[in-house]
């Protein structure tokens, strides 16, 4: 019981701050709401007993990915009045997108035609059950060739981000090591044979 | 008791919210990829409720892929973001249309 009362408490503020990421006109205030957002599906998820995915969600989406968008929002001097001047145009498609799919969505989960899976009550844990174990053994045994791949994903990603925005500015003078080392004293220096000279 | 029912109903209004912002933010990219990281969260959701009322960690398993690859996604979109911005100096999806010819 006092899950659910934590459910639906969690679950409005999520969709509150969902609403704000979309209509809010400042994409700061879009980002940070985003973040509270995460922390909200991060409560619910523990709530379902996913504690783990529930902190990778903290650690990864608020800790990297949200802070990535926020560094992006502050670093690009965007005019956002002028991005903003169609905005009210789109709302009668707008809601009836959004009213379709959830009709539809709340259509099928009200069938209850779900395979004949008990919908009311998640199966019992054992008491020393831990998620974080479970998940593990599963990832390194029957999903071990896939992590492999989705860490080369990342891999490929990281490069290639930085293979994107990596740029050499035009008239910057950047030293060459490999020149630098491999000079000698007869490169730079000429010593002149001459004879000497009487001052006039 | 939270039900199967009640998550998937919060994940479709959060699936239709991702959804809706794409329509209204159809001039800025970067609330454009905030709304498929909504829409990503959404799905994630009907993973994890399914996983746990049907008693099998592989639902929690793709969620964790679909992780991986989402913030690969948004790393890669926001360093194309950035050269755009430094190219055409606007995010305006409109203005984007020079392979129109």
């Amino acid at each position: 019981m006092f899950s659910t009362i934590l459910f639906f408490i969690f679950a409005g503020v999520l969709v509150c701050a969902a609403l704000g990421v979309i209509l809010s006109r400042n994409p700061v205030y879009s980002a940070l709401l985003l973040v509270l957002c995460f922390f909200n599906s991060a409560v619910i998820w523990v709530l379902l007993d996913a504690e783990f995915l529930g902190i990778v969600l903290v650690l990864v989406y608020v800790g990297a990915v949200m802070v990535l968008f926020l560094f992006v929002v502050m670093m690009l001097d965007v005019n956002m009045a002028q991005l903003r001047r169609e905005f009210v145009g789109y709302w009668p498609l707008t809601a009836a997108v959004a009213g379709f799919v959830v009709f539809a969505m709340i259509n099928v989960i009200v069938a209850r035609h779900l395979g004949g899976m008990d919908l009311k009550s998640a199966p019992a844990l054992p008491a020393d059950y831990s998620n974080t174990r479970a998940l593990g053994v599963e990832l390194f045994t029957r999903y071990a060739y896939p992590a492999q791949v989705a860490a080369v994903i990342l891999l490929v990603a990281s490069i290639a981000a930085i293979v994107l925005t990596l740029r050499q500015r035009k008239g910057a003078k950047p030293q060459d090591i490999a020149k630098q080392v491999a000079v000698r004293a007869k490169d730079r220096v000429r010593l002149v044979k001459m004879a000497s000279e009487k001052r006039p | 008791m939270i039900t199967l029912a009640h998550v998937l109903s919060l994940s479709a209004i959060l699936f239709a919210i991702g959804v809706a912002g794409v329509f209204l933010n159809r001039r800025n990219v970067i609330v454009l990829l905030m709304c498929i990281e909504l829409m990503l969260l959404a799905v994630n959701f009907n993973f994890v409720a399914f996983s746990r009322f049907l008693g099998n960690i592989g639902g929690q398993v793709f969620v964790f892929f679909i992780l991986t690859v989402a913030a690969a996604e948004a790393a890669i979109g926001l360093a194309i973001l950035v050269v755009l911005f430094r190219e055409r100096s606007t995010i305006d999806v409109e203005d984007l249309d020079s392979l129109q010819g």
